[in-house]
């Protein structure tokens, strides 16, 4: 609770610094994957293998999102037969993938990124093309 | 040849923004001082948009309104005049079959016209900095036009993605800027003006489903009509005297069969390569420059890739049409502040026509790189 209320603080308070932008990585395809290289604007704020683990954690959830299994095969076929108006009545498995990403990035943030003056936005906001790193004012929060 | 003029950005323009508050806190008013302004109405696309945001178009429908005309026409010459005396004739099942293909057909189209095609919304402000200032890292912040091209490697093969100045990002892999709706559409296939919609990664299947059951429908109520027009001729009064009862739906329907189905299975080799129509009109794997080129994107089964196309979980719309606008952010301008005067002047137009697959890609030459204006406004650029 604590962390959540200097989180919302921090964004009332704090005066950005600098953003970094995470692209994305299509060696894969088109599949929504997120490059893990460390970017040099982050090396005195993270740890390295923190924000690796954040960004391939990210990755598989959404390759979990795309993930092409059987259940995806059944229930593509039985939206077909309906002429997909199931679409318009049910959350669709991507969504709720989403869901769970978003969670995920709430729980990253007020663990670990907001201690350290950074904010993860979820892709989401940026139609999936970045992980937009937002770097807070060093001021308050060095501890 | 008209070139896009390249906008510099200018680094004290860009917002410095507290982190938006949830939307619901600070909302920009409407223009009665009292409604929150929703995304869509300052979408910077030429897209319109009904029912509070839910329903989605392109700005010119083309022939949408025919498209749809001729399905009910026919379909209602159809159960009117064939369907009594082939239920008397023959079975009653005839209406019923006639019934359930006619409301898969209108439904697929009204879902393929007005679902999202998978547009990218365009990049913030700090994003498209973000990319022109990567470009020269001699520790000049300096803002350049970007490179028009980058390179990937995908599945062991050199894949090129284009910088969209209109959008200001590199497009994704397979994704292509339509000039009639002014937005980059993911997988994008082509823009239909008989759905008057582009078609892309979202609605594609809806797009499939929609003319292979319209194949479906045209060659069922053809069948239909040929056995009603035979049977009369039977009874006595010639064919001659059976055609002048029912020339219209024969005719609508002689000249659709042939190129609906031609178009169902053009779509259906698609679906089954993992090919867009882009890529098929533009050759971009069948080795044309001479190298051995393949689909990196096909699974080299035919299965796969149709499941690829047709059964992936559905993505969500990335544009978010019914979310509030914060009050303090500027709402997303179009970029490059240009007033296109014919879509003739933008490179590759993909419009595919029903019958006869009209076609016009109009590539603008790299020389147009060379017209870019270094500034175009006052603002200063950072030493």
């Amino acid at each position: 609770m604590a962390e959540t209320h200097s989180l919302q603080d921090m964004r009332q308070q704090a005066a950005v610094a600098a953003k970094v932008f995470i692209q994305r990585d299509y060696s894969n395809g088109t599949m929504c994957q997120f490059q893990t290289k460390f970017p040099s604007e982050l090396e005195t704020k993270i740890d390295k293998q923190q924000f690796e683990e954040t960004i391939r954690t990210l990755n598989n959830l959404y390759a979990e999102a795309e993930k092409l299994g059987s259940q995806s095969l059944i229930e593509g076929c039985l939206a077909c037969l309906t002429a997909y108006t199931v679409f318009l009545c049910m959350e669709t498995h991507y969504e709720k993938v989403l869901k769970k990403i978003a969670k995920y990035i709430q729980e990253q943030n007020d663990k670990i990124y907001a201690p350290r003056g950074l904010l993860l936005t979820d892709p989401i906001e940026r139609g999936l093309r970045v992980i937009e790193i937002t770097i807070y004012e060093d001021r308050s929060f060095s501890r | 040849m008209k070139s896009r003029e390249y906008q510099q950005i200018d680094p004290k323009a860009l917002p410095t923004p507290t982190q938006s508050p949830p939307s619901h806190q600070h909302q920009a008013v409407g223009d009665d001082g009292r409604t929150p302004r929703r995304k869509w109405e300052v979408f910077p696309g030429k897209n319109r948009f009904f029912c509070d945001g839910r329903i989605m178009m392109a700005r010119q429908s083309g022939v949408f309104p025919l498209t749809l005309g001729l399905i009910l026409v026919t379909s209602g010459l159809f159960f009117i005049f064939d369907c009594p005396f082939l239920v008397k004739h023959l079975t009653s099942c005839i209406p019923a079959i006639g019934g359930v293909l006619f409301v898969f057909v209108l439904i697929t189209l009204l879902q393929t016209s007005f679902t999202d095609p998978g547009i990218l919304p365009r990049a913030t402000p700090e994003e498209a900095a973000d990319i022109e200032r990567q470009i020269d890292d001699t520790g000049n912040a300096s803002y350049r036009p970007p490179p028009r091209t980058k390179e990937v490697l995908i599945n062991q093969q050199v894949i090129k993605l284009k910088y969209c100045f209109t959008c200001k990002m590199f497009r994704p892999p397979r994704t292509s800027h339509c000039s009639l709706c002014d937005n980059c559409v993911e997988r994008f296939d082509h823009h239909c003006p008989w759905v008057g919609n582009c078609v892309g990664k979202r609605n594609y299947r809806f797009f499939y489903t929609f003319i292979v059951s319209l194949s479906f429908l045209t060659a069922f109520i053809f069948g239909c009509v040929t056995t009603h027009l035979a049977l009369r001729a039977k009874g006595g009064k010639g064919l001659m005297f059976a055609l002048q009862e029912s020339p219209v739906e024969l005719a609508i329907c002689f000249f659709s069969v042939w190129s609906i189905l031609g178009l169902s299975g053009f779509h259906t080799y698609l679906v089954a390569s993992n090919l867009t129509t882009n890529e098929d009109i533009k050759g971009s794997w069948s080795g044309k420059s001479g190298e051995a080129v393949t689909n990196p994107y096909s699974h080299k089964n035919i299965f796969i890739n149709c499941c690829s196309v047709l059964c992936v979980p559905m993505p969500p719309s990335l544009i978010d049409r019914r979310g509030f606008l914060p009050a303090d952010e500027p709402a997303q301008t179009s970029g490059v502040d240009l007033e296109l005067p014919n879509p003739s002047t933008k490179s590759d137009i993909n419009v595919v026509g029903g019958s006869s697959h009209l076609v016009l890609d109009l590539q603008k030459s790299s020389a147009d790189f060379s017209l870019f204006l270094n500034q175009t406004k006052p603002a200063a650029l950072p030493a």
